[in-house]
């Protein structure tokens, strides 16, 4: 029987042999190359490529970590100093790894909050925000198992604090978080599993950017106008014209990850990390690093520890819920005067709840924090609901092009060009 | 709308900088001039020495440096010749020989530094029950890092009236609770100085933080070298990659 092989577009034969076979190139040249991109993104676009690259660089360089680090409680600790002290180039490795997860969760927070201002979480992106939800779920967990590995003060007792919340759970509570221990403390097996998971879970991550980035590729991109590319005017192939800004942005942003890797390696860090686990000897203050600190302020808003718990689970769960919590048909915060208040005071509640989850729960930090919790869930569960229902939304612009290119086009010529094109 | 996303945007940085200014509790030490401060810093190989020369004569009769070993003395400038003699200044336990017995050789300089006691339990004991820290990452495992340890070793001194001392602990203004199990270890003229520097507390507390914070980051010259150039190819590299993008995006009509 007969094969006949896929006409392939490529010229040279090496590549067209391939593409034949498997249209790999082909279909790099669809979704990189060729694929038709709104031209108004702004700089806040960049931070998915950016998310990549780190996911990237995380591994490369945890990789070359774990061929140095040895997981067990009792040479944990020695073998990271080794690392940054003896190994050639290790101090680099280490620190690029170590505030790599901060730039990480920096990068993830903006384009999480560009999603939800400009609604890129609305119908037909439910499925590509979700994916995000759970990419975002899977690095708290990556960096939570990360940050137990060095073995020092922090580590062992953030491992301490964050296991005991399944001993919250009625019932089966303590057996849970005794198989999770694999003893009846955070101990030599917690240590050995944490970091076969902490290896794990970035290549599940990977995954799962990888089904991100195909319903993203289904659906096209979402812009800050929030309207749907009418016609080919309204788009710029992918290449060269995302490629090049990409590129930009990413060289701006490792300049912000150099000066903290050479200058300040230990600024985002804690001192007690350097001082090696001691199971009998609790830290003044156990605090974790900053991208979770308002999850803690949830936590720690409430008196009863079930109920902390399930606030702070709850408070992952909004993100899930939000393209159903949201009921306004309008997707971009421009158009949105009372969302745009809404969101804005939202930002600045999660940078609150950050800011009382690094303080002591005493005095005027009780309360703001729990005003912060209520506003957080109020977000969510009321305003999202309600505005769509009596918010009075702008005028939306007839289409992109229009709106980026304002009096240079008429809407008849683009009507014609849209014609031509059709 | 402008106005509003200026106020808030306002308020965010005030929550910022709020949030670092009020995460550390102890009061914070007076700011030391350090030779490794800044982007550009390095160690001060003639008071690391000094203060290896303290940590040598003082410290190391209880704490401990197990994370160093002797030929990293290169790092603060000791040369082969002089790494082999201090190295071979202490008696180390060897492995086990032909007869299966454990005899003491000279230390050799890829031994780490020899500690004082056997064990915790031995310094506890030769310690009224406290343990004197490893030296090995005291800088970087303490806040305000340098400036901390020197206002520490400089500042022990008499109790005040209304202040209760328990048994063997020692008054300092820099510890917090203010009553520390270390007696003050540095006084005027505690070491002879080789290199005739005149030996006040400041200065021996100054040279021993120097060596100790190198200690703590050896790699310190190299970041910052390579940091200098990293940010110099970025700031190119950057610079090229926007005159591209607005090439290509020149060709667009806007």
């Amino acid at each position: 029987m007969a094969h006949t092989t896929a006409p392939s577009a490529f010229q040279n034969p090496v590549i067209r042999w391939v593409d034949e076979r498997l249209p790999i190139f082909t279909m790099l040249s669809r979704e990189y190359g060729v694929f038709p991109t709104p031209r108004n993104f702004n700089y806040l676009w960049n931070f998915g490529a950016l998310a990549m690259f780190m996911l990237v660089a995380m591994i490369v360089t945890g990789i070359f970590l774990a061929m140095q680090y040895t997981p067990n409680a009792d040479l944990a600790f020695d073998s990271v100093d080794r690392i940054t002290r003896d190994v050639n180039y290790g101090w680099m490795l280490r620190t690029l790894h170590s505030n790599g997860s901060s730039m990480f969760f920096a990068v993830v927070y903006i384009h999480l909050f560009r999603g939800m201002y400009y609604g890129s979480y609305k119908r037909p992106r439910e499925l590509l925000w979700l994916f995000g939800a759970v990419i975002y779920l899977l690095m708290m967990a990556t960096a939570f198992l990360g940050y137990t590995l060095p073995w020092g003060q922090m580590s062992f007792w953030g491992a301490t604090v964050i296991t005991n919340f399944f001993t919250a759970l009625p019932v089966i509570g303590k057996a849970i978080t005794t198989w999770l221990w694999g003893g009846f403390a955070v101990a030599n097996p917690t240590l050995n599993r944490f970091f076969a998971l902490h290896y794990l879970l970035p290549f599940v991550i990977a995954a799962v950017v990888f089904l991100h980035v195909w319903a993203l590729h289904v659906t096209g991109s979402n812009n800050p106008l929030g309207i749907e590319p009418k016609s080919a005017k309204d788009t710029v192939p992918f290449h060269p014209y995302y490629t090049s800004k990409d590129m930009f942005g990413l060289s701006i942003f490792l300049i912000i990850y150099a000066v903290i890797v050479f200058f300040i390696p230990d600024y985002l860090g804690d001192p007690d990390n350097y001082i090696k686990a001691n199971p009998l000897l609790t830290p003044v203050s156990i605090e974790p690093e900053w991208y979770f600190l308002p999850f803690y302020a949830i936590l720690r808003s409430v008196p009863d520890k079930l109920a902390g718990v399930s606030l702070m689970f709850g408070a992952v769960v909004m993100l899930f819920l939000m393209p159903w919590l949201d009921t306004s048909k309008v997707r971009s915060a421009k158009f949105r005067p009372w969302y745009q208040w809404c969101f804005w005071f939202f930002v600045l509640d999660t940078l609150l709840l950050g800011l009382v989850g690094s303080q002591h729960p005493e005095g005027i930090w009780i309360l703001l924090g729990r005003v912060g919790t209520i506003y957080y869930f109020g977000f969510f569960l009321i305003l999202l609901p309600l505005l769509g229902w009596f918010e009075k939304t702008l005028p939306l612009p007839a289409s992109i092009s229009e709106s980026v290119l304002g009096g240079y086009l008429s809407n008849s010529k683009i009507a014609a060009k849209a014609m031509e094109k059709a | 709308m402008l106005s509003l996303r200026a106020l808030l945007v306002g308020a965010a940085i005030a929550v910022a900088a709020a949030s670092s200014a009020s995460a550390q509790e102890m009061p914070a030490p007076a700011k030391q001039d350090w030779s490794f401060n800044g982007a550009f810093g390095t160690y001060d190989r003639a008071a690391a020495q000094r203060g290896f020369q303290i940590y040598r004569e003082v410290c190391s009769a209880c704490h401990a440096m197990s994370l160093l070993a002797y030929h990293d003395l290169s790092g603060i400038g000791y040369n082969e010749a002089e790494i082999k003699a201090i190295a071979a200044s202490v008696q180390v336990p060897d492995e086990p020989n032909d007869q299966g017995e454990i005899v003491d050789r000279p230390g050799r300089p890829s031994d780490r530094f020899k500690a004082p006691f056997a064990n915790e339990k031995a310094a506890q004991a030769a310690n009224n029950g406290a343990l004197p820290k490893d030296l090995s990452l005291i800088v970087r495992g303490r806040p305000y890092g340098p400036d901390y340890v020197y206002a520490l070793l400089t500042g022990f001194k008499d109790p005040p009236a209304d202040v209760k001392m328990a048994k063997g602990m020692y008054y300092n203004m820099q510890f917090p609770g203010h009553q520390i199990a270390m007696p003050p270890p540095l006084t005027d003229d505690r070491v002879q100085y080789a290199d005739g520097t005149k030996a006040t507390l400041s200065q021996e507390a100054h040279d021993v933080v120097t060596f100790l914070s190198w200690a703590s980051d050896p790699h310190l010259e190299d970041r910052h070298r390579i940091g200098v150039r990293v940010l110099i190819y970025l700031a190119g590299l950057s610079l090229v990659l926007y005159l591209v993008k607005r090439k290509v995006w020149s060709k667009l009509q806007h």
